[in-house]
């Protein structure tokens, strides 16, 4: 591995003070102060010793089964009159990209001495992938996770136990994600000397959504590589990802941010509609303001409170974005639309029907948007096929009557 | 010189000071709660200003801002009520909340409704003091708000330093690393803590918080500093039976 998967943009990318433009920072309360600071000063120079490459290369390749395949879906590409390509991140090792961004952060964590690894999880798959990573490194490993999401998301909890994770419910506020990332936050104040606390989006103050970034842009980085291979340019026309936090598509998007006739597209979650009152669209819906540590997007009451969001997948119920992501919608680098739970239904189980993949619910957003694009033919477009539909067959089973 | 500053000046006592949520338990109760704790012999009053997502504060705070929204408190309520302030209370006041309502208020108007209620200084511990000190200072000094900044065991010496420089009023003393509502253990790692502040002798003097909730405590705390701040305990008591009449009882059970 070479330096290259780890370079920011220099214009896209992070500033001295922790801003991409006008969000980011580190907007803590002075308990914290000393954690993140530690990391601050520490993430640059140990993911650029050779030996943590090293490492970090190795368990991606071996342990989580990199490269992820680049996969011409022909019947997509039929269907929509166009050439389609899916980021087959569903087929690393626990079914999503979640993976590796834990496996950077707990290298990071054993460089740092930390004995104890705590973790937020909305659909579990951020928490199994932590979980995995600690059984792999024999690390005491918590994770936090909303009562609702426990009851919603049970396999994955069991999973989680399994892997020896100890799972802690959230039960303040509206028990869901944002209250686990709550919980986890809190946990870390008042253990702040033996714990790293591995935040599983590009959310949170800085340096978190930049290093989560660099550790998610090897999905980027091979897909340049594998298009280069199979049509002589490293460079589709549009590169598509669903956001949540926003980890998954800042990953996808990552190694095109400078290349800006490539249009980035990000799809949010529209629950049952924009303007229903049940949606997680967030730069439809929100505004500037504060959220776990960052100035970014969130949607909130005019009085600065924090709107509890609604979609059917419990990865893209999230009332923010990352910062970067704010930073892309407002500068319009990035195209940010949304899809209805409906639409991302349909879209999911017609990429089951037609390419044999089915895709979580929150990959199926990103899908559902094809829908609305018009094609001319000539474009080639990269979809980041985030995780896979296992998780989800319960609420595909509900939702088709199968 | 506002209040605060005056009351650091003057009075020689260890000074006790008292947090609560405005709009707990009751939407209308925060000025009569601000008024008791004066009769009942405070030095100072924090009033919380509630947030839905506390991240530094334990279940009795939580509960209480949570409680507190559900009743209808926010800024512009909260400002509304405390238009009677000086009309009621003369000891120095100050408001302590999360950064998110501040900024949608707007920190210019936030500060200039600070201070015409009468408010004299604002702790908002998610606040940092890079962007207080390069965007917001100004607003804060122009309105003769002290600005107070939290320190915990692992701060370092270079941010203490830094710290106190663009403090004007006191220094949060943070008992331990800890969400709030957190029993005050004193530890001998707690009393070198204090006494390395003590003996670092800042030009501010320091309050300690969190985890102050008998007279053992309280005692413990002002042997290295000028008083105590107490909260969780505080918001607890106002929950039960009769709170108001033995406010005074509360207090005497802190600083007899």
């Amino acid at each position: 591995m070479n330096r290259e998967f780890i370079e920011s943009s220099l214009k896209w990318g992070v500033n001295e003070e922790g801003y991409f433009g006008d969000f980011g920072g580190a907007y803590i309360p002075e308990m914290l102060y000393p954690n993140v600071e530690e990391l601050r000063r520490c993430y640059l120079d140990i993911i650029y010793e050779p030996a943590f490459q090293k490492e970090f290369e190795m368990l991606l390749r071996d342990y989580v089964g990199r490269p992820s395949p680049l996969f011409h879906a022909e019947r997509l590409s039929e269907k929509y009159g166009t050439t389609i390509y899916l980021k087959r991140e569903d087929l690393n090792h626990t079914g999503a990209h979640k993976i590796n961004n834990t496996i950077g952060q707990i290298l990071l964590a054993e460089r740092l001495g930390k004995k104890r690894i705590i973790a937020e999880t909305g659909a579990g798959q951020h928490g199994v992938a932590t979980a995995t990573v600690c059984a792999l490194k024999g690390l005491e490993c918590i994770v936090y996770m909303g009562e609702v999401d426990i009851a919603r998301q049970a396999p994955n909890v069991a999973r989680m136990k399994m892997m020896g994770a100890k799972v802690v419910p959230a039960t303040s506020g509206s028990k869901t994600l944002k209250d686990a990332t709550n919980e986890a936050m809190r946990d870390w104040i008042n253990n702040p000397v033996d714990t790293h606390y591995i935040i599983g989006s590009v959310v949170g103050p800085h340096p978190y959504p930049d290093m989560v970034s660099r550790f998610q842009s090897i999905i980027s980085l091979e897909t340049k590589k594998q298009l280069l291979e199979k049509t002589g340019s490293e460079n589709p026309d549009i590169v598509m990802a669903c956001v949540g936090g926003g980890s998954n598509a800042m990953g996808m998007f990552y190694h095109f941010l400078d290349d800006e006739d490539v249009r980035l597209i990000a799809v949010e979650a529209a629950g049952l509609g924009v303007n229903s009152g049940e949606s997680a669209a967030t730069t439809a819906l929100g505004r500037e303001g504060v959220l776990h540590g960052s100035r970014s997007i969130l949607m909130q009451t005019d009085d600065g409170q924090v709107v509890e969001p609604y979609s059917i997948s419990a990865g893209l119920d999230y009332p923010g974005i990352g910062p970067q992501h704010a930073h892309l919608f407002k500068k319009n680098r990035g195209e940010y639309v949304s899809a209805t739970d409906e639409e991302a239904m349909i879209a999911g189980r017609l990429c089951a029907e037609l390419e044999g993949i089915i895709p979580a619910i929150e990959t199926a957003h990103a899908l559902a948007h094809l829908e609305r694009m018009v094609f001319t033919g000539k474009e080639s477009v990269v979809i980041c096929l985030s995780g896979r539909g296992d998780k989800d067959l319960d609420t595909y089973m509900k939702y088709f009557d199968l | 010189m506002n209040r605060l500053n005056q009351l650091f000046l003057t009075k020689k006592e260890p000074l006790l000071s008292l947090y609560f949520t405005a709009g707990y338990p009751d939407l209308n109760g925060t000025l009569n709660i601000a008024e008791a704790v004066e009769k009942a012999g405070a030095d100072f009053i924090e009033i919380g200003f509630p947030y839905s997502d506390p991240l530094a504060d334990g279940p009795v705070i939580q509960n209480s801002s949570q409680q507190a929204l559900e009743n209808g408190m926010n800024l512009h309520v909260l400002f509304r009520q405390l238009k009677e302030l000086r009309k009621r209370v003369t000891i120095p006041v100050l408001l302590m909340g999360y950064v998110n309502p501040v900024l949608q208020y707007g920190v210019a108007n936030f500060c200039y409704s600070c201070a015409e209620v009468g408010v004299d200084g604002v702790i908002v511990p998610d606040l940092p003091m890079y962007e207080y000190e390069n965007l917001y200072k100004d607003n804060f000094i122009k309105n003769n708000l002290s600005n107070i900044f939290l320190l915990t065991p692992q701060t370092s010496e270079e941010r203490i330093r830094k710290i106190d420089e663009l403090s004007n009023g006191f220094i949060y003393l943070l008992s331990s690393s800890s969400t709030t509502g957190k029993n005050l253990t004193v530890s001998n790692e707690a009393e070198a803590y204090f006494s390395r502040i003590r003996d670092m002798k800042l030009k501010n003097p320091t309050m300690i918080g969190f985890g102050i909730s008998d007279v053992k405590s309280f005692n413990k705390a002002v042997e290295y500093t000028r008083g105590a701040i107490v909260g969780s305990a505080f918001v607890k008591f106002l929950n039960t039976e009769n709170a108001m009449e033995r406010i005074p009882d509360f207090i005497r059970s802190i600083r007899p």
